[in-house]
Order: C-alpha cells, then structure tokens, then sequence
C-alpha cells in the first residue's frame, strides 16, 4: 500500500480544541504541509493571534509566540528584522486582522514586510462566542447584530484583499476558500506562493482564507460549506487579486 | 580613554543604547523625545542595525516584542502619553519573561498634558501601568552621564531578570545638554550566538530542541497561579539587590528632601540657599524607582524633624516616602505640576513655611 | 481502472463533523450509529471499503487529521 495522505509531521500530536468542522485545523495543516515539503519545520517562526486560534502554538510545530489582539503583524516585523532568512508568518481571525488590527496591517503591506499574512475569513468573531465582525455581512445575525447586521448600524463589510491589494508594497495578494477539496488544493498552492515570495524577498504576501464557524453561525458544518457558497463567495470573490511574475507557476 | 563630547540629552541616550550593543530601534514622534528616533533613523544602519518609524506606539511596542522574543537587543522610547499606549504590551512582554529597555521621556500630564518635563509618570513606571501581576525595574539618572551608565546597566539587568527595565529621564534632561563621555561598546550577540545566551528566544527550532511555545494566555487558572508564584522570586531578589540611591548630608539634618532626576539638581541648590541662612538640610536621591530604596532611610538621624518630597507630580513619590518611613516622620509635599518646574527660590520659601508649621 | 483506496481513521479523534462524508465523492463514509468515542462523538465509519478510490478528498476536508489514505501499488 502506498500513502497518498498522510498527516503532515508539521502539526503536533496534541489533539485540536476547534469545534468540530472548524476549518482553523485545515488550514493550519496547509501551513504545516508547506513548511514540511520546503524542510523549513526547523526553521519557522509564526506568530498566533487573539482568537480561536491564539493556542495555535500548541498544534503547529514551529516556534511560536502569542501577540496582543491585532498587533502581529508588527510583532512579525520585528522578529524578521533579527531572524531576516527565517520564514515568518502570522496567522490571524477576522477580529484580530480587520479590527483592532487594521493599521498594523496596513503598515506592514506598505512597508513591504518580507513575511506572510494568512487570514482567517468567517465573518464573526468565534473566541468571544458569535459577535459581529468587520467581516459579518448584511443581513447575517449576530449576538451584537441580533436582528441582521444592517448598513446604517455597522457599514458594510471589509474586503481587506481588496484593500490590501492596494498598498504597492504588497505584491502577492490572493482569497482562497476551504469549502471543497478543490479549493483546500488551491489553497495550498496559494499558501506555497505566499512562501515563495517571503524567499525571493518580493514584499508582502497575503492569503485570506474564506471560512465556516459552525457553532457560531448555528449550522452544521456540511451546512455551513453550503452557507459559505451562497453568501460569502458573491461578497468576497475567490480570486488572485497580485501575483509577481516569479511565483506565478508555483502549483 | 573615550573622549568627553557636548551632547543633548535625547541624541545620548540612543548613543548609549547603540553603544550598549542595541541594533533594533522602533520608535514613534513626540515631544520631547523625537530626536531619538531621528538619531536612530540616521545612525543604526551604520552599524548594521534596523530601524523602523512604526506607526504607532502600538507598533512600536509590539515590534519590541517580536525583536526581543526573537533574541535581539532593542530600545523603546517614549513619552508619557505614548507609555500609556504601550502599556498593554509593556505587561504583556513582563508576563512572557523577555528583557527590553523603555525610556520614559517623561512630560506633562494627565492626558494629552504639556510638551514640557514632569514627573507625573511615576506611578505610571512603578505601579505598573498595565494588567496583572508584575514589575517593571525602573532606574531614574539626574544627569546625562548617569543615564548613559544606566541604559547600559539596564540592559544587563533585562537580561539577567528576563524583565522590561524603564529609564524615567524627565524631559529637562532629554532636551539639555551636557559633557559626557561614553563608556567601553559592547557587541552585540550575532544571530547564531543567540540560541545558546539566550535558549529562552525563537530563532526556529532546527529539530535540536523541542519547539517553544511563548503563551501569555492561560486557559487553566491553576497553571497561571503556579507560573506567576514560580517567578515572583525574581521581584523579591530585586528588592533585595537592585536598590540605588545617592545620600548626602543626613548627619544632623533638620529637613530631608527626597528627590529624583533633574528636581533633585534643583533641590541641591536650594540647600545650599538654606545652609547660607544656617538650615541644615540632606538629600535622598533615588536612582531606581522601583525597587524603591527603602534602606535609605534607615539613615536618617535623631535631629530630622521633617522629610520632604520634592517632585513634578501630584504626590506620586510621596506615598513611597511614607511607606519607606513608617510614620517616623511626618512627610510634606513640595512640588510642581502639569510641565512647570520648581526654581531653588520656591523650594527655599516652601521648606520654611513647612518648618514653621510643623 | 479506478485505484483501490484504503483507509486509517483515528476515530477517538473524530467529533462527527461530517465534512469528509460531503467530501467523498463515492458516498461511502457515514458516521457510525451505534460506537461513540471517547468524546462522546459518533465517529466517521467507511459503508462500502472496497468502493473507495483512494481520491483523499476525505482527507483533504478533515479538520482533525485523523484520517490517513493509501492505495494499492
């Protein structure tokens, strides 16, 4: 018998905590099984945010540390300044990224930081238990929006690859979704692209993952892949919105 | 033998850190300390140091973070309303056991405040400004000589205590100038020495060792209780070791002033006004704020009759000198508030008035 | 010919999402009705093994990673 799949060696024995169907354990194993193919395990620093998934250090099998509720972004920017050829990533929820986090974000696209950015998109907050995020979309109810979240309450939702797309410095930019195994293949292509570029030095690199909450969205979660189809794929459109030249072959 | 140079407060002390072995700097404009972040924008890539204006004190804070969890030697500077916003991170850096040094470029408060020095930061830097349970040490220089000797001291106790270290200069000092000279340069570690000085830092775990984990959340209260007991010890051995003070005079003393950083200049030329009209006063100058020098005051003889704090803040050190004397004494204010600063005249006509009521 | 797949589960593991049951592309998994782990979940169970094509869309969808894939050389 030969594997085809086999559990990547990137993510620790310890048993994950997210609800059953969350999809913070596919991407978390894209992450892994990337940085096990370039034999970068060793070599990593990653950098967890306030969220679900602020114990991703307990699953990832890199050195890791915590950062306050949006800042990573700035605090990856000074772990790249001392380790500038160690792989660096952040990994943070709509709350920590969208939210409190915005300027962080923001300045390090523009600065061109040389480390990845992959942002989980599930619309709501998960940790707090099911509030409005920046991400939340019209209509859609929330413990804070209990009636649907509307424009004149909240405003509308924030694209941040589109908006990120903007800033000059950040030079790969794409959305991908974990709704099939279609699309978690993608997305890893998408998540070695992000890698590629941190080695040529490029810029910035940003992933957005689009993502189900099952628990906080009240579905299952085979329901909540469908939901995810239906509602967020029409806002935030599964696209490469900037990719460089160099990495643009990298499956 | 270093040469002696006239330079201003501001530019010194991120000469000293530079000098100390720092070559990460993330900073932020304000009054009175932007010249720091210029000199650092100017001189830290000359020695193959990074430098980032980041954007915000938030961002400068947690750029801290990510370079000293990652083994490098950085400096944070502020002024008092940007150490308000550094706060969170300032706990949260004390309660993951990583050394930095923070230089409090103290101004005016409350609030927005004034643009000219204060002291009002002190229970800010002492008290702790942020969460939780823990310490900052916290060193106060009254000369720019004393705080180049400090930031380098200060970064040896970071490292030794795994511990935020805040120099407090009021803005006097970082805004004058004056002669110093500068002591032996320190290197700083290379990327490859850091694994083995530092086994605590993330430098990717190369399957040598297990994978570090660096929390600051904890899911089991338990777990917290036991890991804040498990390093309080370090605070106790502080208290024990780390207090500085400067005395003088205390002998037959009448009146002892307590007073740090450029206060305390002023306070020396008003004793000598005093002396002149036949008032023996003396002088306790605290060097580090926190651990207070509570032994200092174990030296005050039978002929004090009154001990006086001399700050720019509503009474902060006060309450420090009150504990220290265990209501042997009483203890009166003399001070100045929102930026303005005390003259020797005024520290000679209040003294008096608190002499005759008393 | 289509490739004969084996599957390895950790069921202890499992917490009956069922996102590899929508996965699989031969309808062949379905949580177990009567075994409850250790989580007090019903884990996922194959129906039809020798229907299984070894694809690892199952595999792909797995939050949890408990389930590995092989096929016959």
């Amino acid at each position: 018998m030969k594997p085809v799949f086999e559990y990547t060696k990137g993510m620790r024995e310890t048993e994950l905590h997210y609800c059953p169907g969350c999809t913070h354990g596919i991407a978390h194993r894209l992450i892994m099984e990337v940085l096990e193919e370039r034999g970068d395990i060793g070599n990593a620093i990653g950098v967890s945010p306030v969220g679900c998934s602020i114990v991703a250090h307990q699953y990832m099998n890199v050195d890791m540390l915590e950062s306050p509720h949006g800042r990573a972004p700035a605090v990856a920017s000074g772990i790249k300044r001392v380790h500038p050829n160690s792989p660096v990533f952040t990994y943070q929820g709509d709350g920590d990224l969208a939210s409190i986090g915005t300027n962080e974000i923001i300045h390090a696209a523009e600065r061109g930081e040389k480390f990845c950015t992959f942002f989980i998109n599930n619309a709501i907050y998960g940790m707090t238990g099911g509030q409005m995020a920046p991400t939340t979309l019209i209509g859609q109810k929330t413990t804070t929006c209990v009636d649907g979240r509307t424009v004149e309450q909240a405003g509308m939702p924030m694209r941040m690859c589109e908006i990120i797309s903007n800033m000059d410095r950040a030079v790969y930019v794409e959305r991908v979704s974990l709704d099939s195994p279609a699309n978690v293949r993608k997305a890893k292509s998408a998540v070695r692209r992000a890698f590629k570029v941190q080695d040529l030095k490029l810029g910035f690199a940003f992933v957005e993952f689009l993502s189900i909450c099952p628990t906080n969205w009240g579905l299952s979660a085979p329901k909540s892949l469908e939901w995810l189809r239906e509602n967020m794929m029409p806002y935030y459109p599964v696209q490469q919105f900037k990719c460089p030249e160099e990495v643009k072959e990298v499956r | 033998m270093a040469e002696k140079k006239l330079m201003k407060g501001n530019e010194a002390f991120a000469a000293a850190a530079i000098n100390a072995g720092c070559r990460y700097y993330f900073g932020y404009p304000i009054t009175p300390q932007s010249e720091i972040p210029e000199y650092m924008s100017r001189e830290l890539k000359k020695v193959g140091g990074s430098f980032i204006q980041a954007e915000s004190e938030l961002g400068a804070i947690n750029m801290a973070y990510g370079a000293a969890a990652a083994g490098g030697r950085v400096l944070i500077t502020s002024s008092s309303p940007g150490i308000a916003l550094m706060q969170e991170s300032i706990g949260l850096i004390c309660s993951v056991q990583l050394p930095l040094v923070i230089m409090d470029v103290m101004r005016g408060g409350p609030g927005i405040g004034s643009i000219q020095p204060g002291q009002a930061d002190y229970n800010q830097v002492t008290r702790g400004g942020s969460n939780g349970d823990y310490h900052t040490m916290v060193y106060a220089p009254n000369s720019i000589q004393e705080a180049i000797d400090m930031i380098g001291k200060a970064y040896d106790v970071a490292d030794e205590y795994r511990n935020p270290v805040i120099i407090a200069a009021d803005g006097m000092l970082g805004q004058m100038m004056e002669p110093v000279v500068m002591p032996e340069p320190k290197a700083p570690l290379t990327e490859e020495e850091i694994p083995a000085v530092k086994p605590y830092c993330l430098t990717g775990h190369k399957f040598k060792r297990d994978r570090h984990a660096i929390n600051s959340v904890w899911l089991k209260q338990e777990l917290l209780e036991d890991y804040i007991n498990a390093f309080w010890p370090k605070y106790e051995k502080a208290e024990r070791e780390l207090p500085e003070w400067e005395s003088r005079d205390l002998d037959g003393a009448e009146v002892v002033f307590v007073s740090y950083g450029s206060t305390s200049r002023v306070v020396l030329e008003a004793m000598d006004l005093l002396a002149q009209e036949g008032i023996k006063t003396g002088l306790i100058r605290p060097k580090t704020l926190w651990p207070f020098p509570v032994k200092a005051f174990e030296e005050i003889g039978a002929a004090t009759k009154h001990i006086i704090s001399v700050e720019l803040s509503q009474g902060q050190m006060m309450m420090d000198v009150k504990l220290a004397v265990e209501g042997k004494w009483p203890v009166s204010l003399i001070n100045r508030v929102g930026g303005m600063l005390l003259d020797p005249y005024e520290v000679v006509d209040r003294t008096k008035k608190i002499m005759e009521v008393k | 010919m289509a490739k004969k797949g084996k599957l390895e589960f950790r069921a202890d593991r499992c917490k009956g999402c069922e996102l590899c049951v929508t996965a699989c592309p031969m309808h062949i998994l379905k949580l177990d009705d009567v075994v409850v782990n250790r989580k007090g979940y019903h884990p996922i169970s194959v129906i039809d093994a020798d229907k299984c094509i070894g694809c690892a869309s199952c595999a792909m969808m797995c939050p949890d990673g408990i389930i590995n894939v092989y096929v016959e050389e």
